[in-house]
């Protein structure tokens, strides 16, 4: 049987930079997982742009608990939308992971999934679509305000199947 | 073989590498006329089973959800918790003694064209004969707008046998037809 899991790129950052874009993602493989490990300059989270496309074509819901309040929040028609419910402080560490089903897929928009843990605010979970069938050639990540730091760590993965 | 990625920012390591512990054992992709999908003869030889999908069901209803059988067993032995956000509340829930495991959204006929529901479900240590089988699943569906826009899901299910699993049929909750457009994957991982 083949060997399914593996590292695209990855890239940690050695000085504050505006923005982490994966571009020309190969369609040969069937999934793509991305890990962030954000360290920010100010106060903020991570918005994501798929094929650098910024118009209102996201949407996503998710729900978080944040140590006293379990909730649930919504965005539909919305511009590059954040990964993550809760901003991060430039002192707070967090990991996202995304799972991006069927990426290259033609005939489907794009429904990504992602859990994202900050403890030194909350942890949340949110389903987000991209209403567009084209294949996803690129995923930019930016935070909403400022810059990374350094240390900031973003590593994509492809899985194949059989 | 050189990665075909591009990568702006700074301190780039773009090197691929290959692991053998995540394997492909068999993908299905729905026919738009059957309800269930099933992967048979699942060798024991891994520690963990992992599956991946898209999935969309021909209900008349906006939303629908993943079940699935172990074996064909089909007695009162499957027990689920769950935790939901639908964009406006969270929700908890769970049940004992079921004849089928219940599992996360995925999206109907009704919901918005093209839109899908996704799931990642671990499978822990689905090859023991010694403990019962623990899943665990992350999904969900989002639609944009109408009713059922979203809902995002926290699965745990319990089967309660100590065979180890050898089958997985997958089915819709409103017994319902995968579409063409669903495709489950199934992988195996393996221990050290």
């Amino acid at each position: 049987m083949a060997s399914t899991y593996e590292k695209i790129a990855s890239t940690t950052l050695n000085s504050a930079t505006a923005s982490i874009t994966f571009s020309s993602i190969p369609n040969t493989y069937t999934d793509l997982v991305l890990v962030l490990v954000p360290k920010y300059v100010s106060t903020t989270a991570t918005k994501l742009t798929i094929n650098s496309d910024t118009t209102t074509n996201y949407s996503a819901t998710w729900f978080y608990g944040d140590g006293s309040t379990a909730g649930s929040f919504r965005l539909s028609n919305v511009s590059p939308v954040i990964i993550n419910y809760f901003n991060n402080t430039s002192a707070q560490s967090s990991m996202n992971i995304l799972n991006f089903q069927n990426y290259s897929n033609t005939t489907t928009y794009k429904t990504y999934i992602s859990q994202n843990n900050n403890a030194g605010a909350g942890t949340d979970a949110g389903v987000f679509l991209w209403r567009n069938t084209n294949a996803i050639t690129s995923i930019k990540l930016e935070p909403g305000t400022g810059n990374y730091d350094t240390g900031t760590i973003a590593t994509i993965y492809g899985i194949l199947k059989a | 073989m050189t990665p075909m990625l591009g990568i702006m920012a700074s301190s780039i390591s773009g090197s691929k590498i290959s692991t053998s512990s995540y394997e492909s054992i068999a993908t299905a992709t729905g026919t738009g006329s059957s309800g269930t999908i099933t992967f048979s003869s699942i060798p024991a030889t891994y520690s963990h089973l992992q599956i991946r999908c898209i999935a969309r069901t021909d209900t008349g209803f906006a939303t629908d959800y993943i079940q699935f059988r172990f074996n064909s067993d089909t007695g009162s032995n499957y027990t689920y918790h769950g935790l939901e956000g639908d964009g406006a509340s969270t929700a908890a829930f769970g049940a004992a003694s079921q004849t089928v495991a219940l599992d996360t959204n995925i999206t109907g006929s009704a919901a918005t064209a093209n839109a899908m529901g996704a799931a990642v479900i671990d499978i822990i240590d689905y090859a023991s004969t010694s403990k019962y089988k623990t899943v665990r699943t992350i999904g969900g569906q989002d639609q944009n707008s109408g009713s059922n826009t979203g809902q995002i899901r926290l699965m745990s299910n319990l089967w309660l046998s100590t065979s180890a699993i050898n089958r997985i049929d997958l089915t819709s909750y409103r017994s319902a037809n995968w579409t063409t457009s669903t495709t489950f994957a199934l992988y195996g991982i393996k221990g050290a």
